[in-house]
């Protein structure tokens, strides 16, 4: 689902943020992403949303090359990816329910079925009765879960979290992650940047590492044949 | 615990459709466009409640703008009065013809006859002694004095009305050595001098009206400008996370181009309301000075036309001004 294909990202003429990163997630898998602050974890994850570009390599998302979509047809890219990030990035001057609705009315869908989908998302979060509620109401371990329904509600093909739990007591953290393990039985491809090791210990799950820019551990074998097949 | 299981349960049921493809939902063209024309309908909506939630700012941009919408084109309707009132004049570049004095009426009657064939006269009123006298007593103000008055000292004076106007001096001219050879035509009067520089003064007077509405045009396009950047500034977060969920540029950009559209609209009602209160103020003093110049002509205020221009042409301005603003900032605005 997601393919690095020998990727290096050099800003401007210092060093390689990453160097010669090679990896396959499948459909279905969940892995996660480790390495100190400035390894390039953060890189990593803007190269799927399309926030940069490699400056050599291929990314493969679903077996389409990024390389071909034109900046025009980046915010389609983008609705098949759902992100969660450390700080919520939820909007407060509307209600819960408003945000998890924004990329269903992005991708324009009709009004009724949002009102289905966006109930659904906060069932699964546990937040149905929030929906009303103004984010700020809401602790912290709950603005994350409103990030993650938003980021699922559109039934997205793959989940990227960026310190999912950065902020998160350990038993909260336990409760966000059996979400993702549930979305990722449910056949997403779920990749989640941290950097708390006893959490990644906790979970039976692929680890990347990454070193100043190279992957120095990789679980998940590099399958450049299969990635490049058509789907 | 139990908690997490239904959670799960509800997951597996959210999921089973979707886990087939692995595809994001499709959506139907018909329900694109739907949803297009709805979040038209929601950003016009939006943009407008969000200014009157902050009514005291959004007055004030607005009266800036009416402010500046409001100047030239008061002014231009100044100069469209003048104008009236100098077409007036200049219509009446007529020639007087005096006559003889002891021109006989059949005389009269036939140079007349003639004169109206000429192809270069568009028509002869003819001013006999008797009407003159009358006429000139009661603007004169000399009145009772004129009847002591033997005889009537006035001539038979043809008012003689060209078809070319001022813009054919020549011909004019030319017209006028034509009637004054006839022997029965004393002399004939044509003055273009003065209309020439009124002619003149209202060329420059537009073309200053012109350059001032440019000038405007161009600070109501900054301030709405000015006042859309420092609205996306206040939005950045909304519009970084809406172009992390997929949101297009045009849907970004909508409802600013809407607000902008509302500043336009706004500023151009407040500006018939200035122009109003100061046509209203002013109309005494101009309809005595139109009294003193003897015209016809009507007070030349705002007309439907002219406010529907108008308010069509601030909205323009609203949308144009938006469109430069969003265009510069929102494409520095991208998720990092």
């Amino acid at each position: 689902m997601i393919c690095f294909d020998n990727i290096t990202k050099r800003y401007g003429e210092g060093h390689d943020a990453l160097g010669n990163v090679n990896f396959e997630l499948a459909s279905g898998q969940m892995a996660f992403l480790t390495g100190h602050s400035g390894a390039g974890k953060s890189t990593l994850l803007k190269l799927i949303m399309l926030i940069e570009r490699p400056t050599r390599g291929n990314v493969l998302i679903g077996g389409k090359n990024l390389a071909q979509v034109s900046a025009s047809q980046i915010p389609y890219l983008r609705r098949q990816i759902g992100v969660v990030f450390q700080n919520h990035q939820l909007l407060f001057d509307r209600s819960v329910f408003d945000n998890v609705a924004l990329p269903l009315q992005i991708s324009g869908m009709p009004a009724k079925d949002q009102g289905r989908r966006v109930r659904a998302a906060l069932d699964k979060v546990g937040l149905l009765h929030k929906e009303k509620s103004n984010p700020l109401a809401l602790s912290g371990g709950e603005q994350q879960r409103v990030g993650i329904a938003r980021a699922v509600v559109n039934k997205p093909a793959i989940l990227l979290a960026d310190e999912p739990t950065g902020n998160l007591d350990p038993k909260l953290s336990a409760e966000i992650m059996q979400l993702f393990q549930d979305f990722k039985s449910v056949g997403v491809s779920v990749l989640i940047a941290t950097h708390d090791i006893s959490l990644i210990n906790s979970m039976n799950c692929p680890i990347m590492e990454l070193s100043d820019g190279r992957l120095i551990r990789n679980d998940i074998e590099h399958v450049a044949s299969a990635a490049m097949e058509p789907h | 615990m139990a908690k997490r299981n239904s959670a799960k349960v509800q997951g597996a049921k959210l999921s089973s459709a979707k886990v087939s493809g692995g595809k994001v939902s499709r959506v139907s063209t018909i329900d694109l466009l739907k949803a297009w024309w709805a979040h038209h309908k929601d950003s016009c909506s939006n943009s407008l409640l969000r200014l009157l939630s902050t009514p005291v700012q959004t007055f004030l941009t607005c009266l800036v703008i009416a402010i500046a919408i409001a100047l030239p084109t008061g002014l231009f309707l100044s100069l469209q009065s003048a104008q009236q009132l100098g077409q007036g004049w200049q219509d009446s570049a007529q020639m007087s013809a005096f006559l003889e004095r002891g021109a006989k009426p059949l005389a009269i009657e036939k140079l007349q006859a003639s004169l109206e064939k000429n192809p270069s006269i568009k028509s002869i009123d003819v001013v006999s002694p008797a009407k003159a006298l009358s006429e000139f007593q009661r603007y004169s103000g000399l009145g009772d004095v004129l009847l002591e008055l033997d005889e009537n000292p006035l001539p038979t004076v043809f008012i003689i009305q060209p078809v070319n106007t001022l813009d054919d001096t020549k011909q004019l001219s030319a017209l006028q050595k034509t009637i004054e050879a006839s022997p029965l035509i004393d002399t004939v009067q044509l003055d273009l001098g003065w209309l020439r520089r009124l002619h003149e003064l209202l060329v420059l007077g537009e073309r200053f009206v012109i350059a001032l509405a440019s000038l405007l045009s161009i600070g109501v396009l900054l301030i709405i400008g000015n006042t859309l950047r420092l609205a996306i500034e206040n939005r950045r977060e909304e519009i970084v996370v809406t172009k992390m969920v997929g949101g297009t540029n045009g849907f970004v950009r909508r409802p600013f181009l809407y607000t902008g559209l509302w500043y336009g609209i706004g500023g151009g009602l407040l500006s018939v309301v200035l122009l109003i209160v100061i046509g209203l103020w002013l109309a005494d003093p101009i309809n005595s000075l139109i009294g003193l110049y003897e015209s016809e002509y009507s007070q030349g205020g705002l007309s439907v036309s002219a406010v529907a221009v108008l308010l069509l042409g601030s909205a323009c301005l609203g949308w144009l001004g938006a469109w430069v603003a969003v265009a510069r900032h929102l494409r520095q605005i991208e998720p990092t």
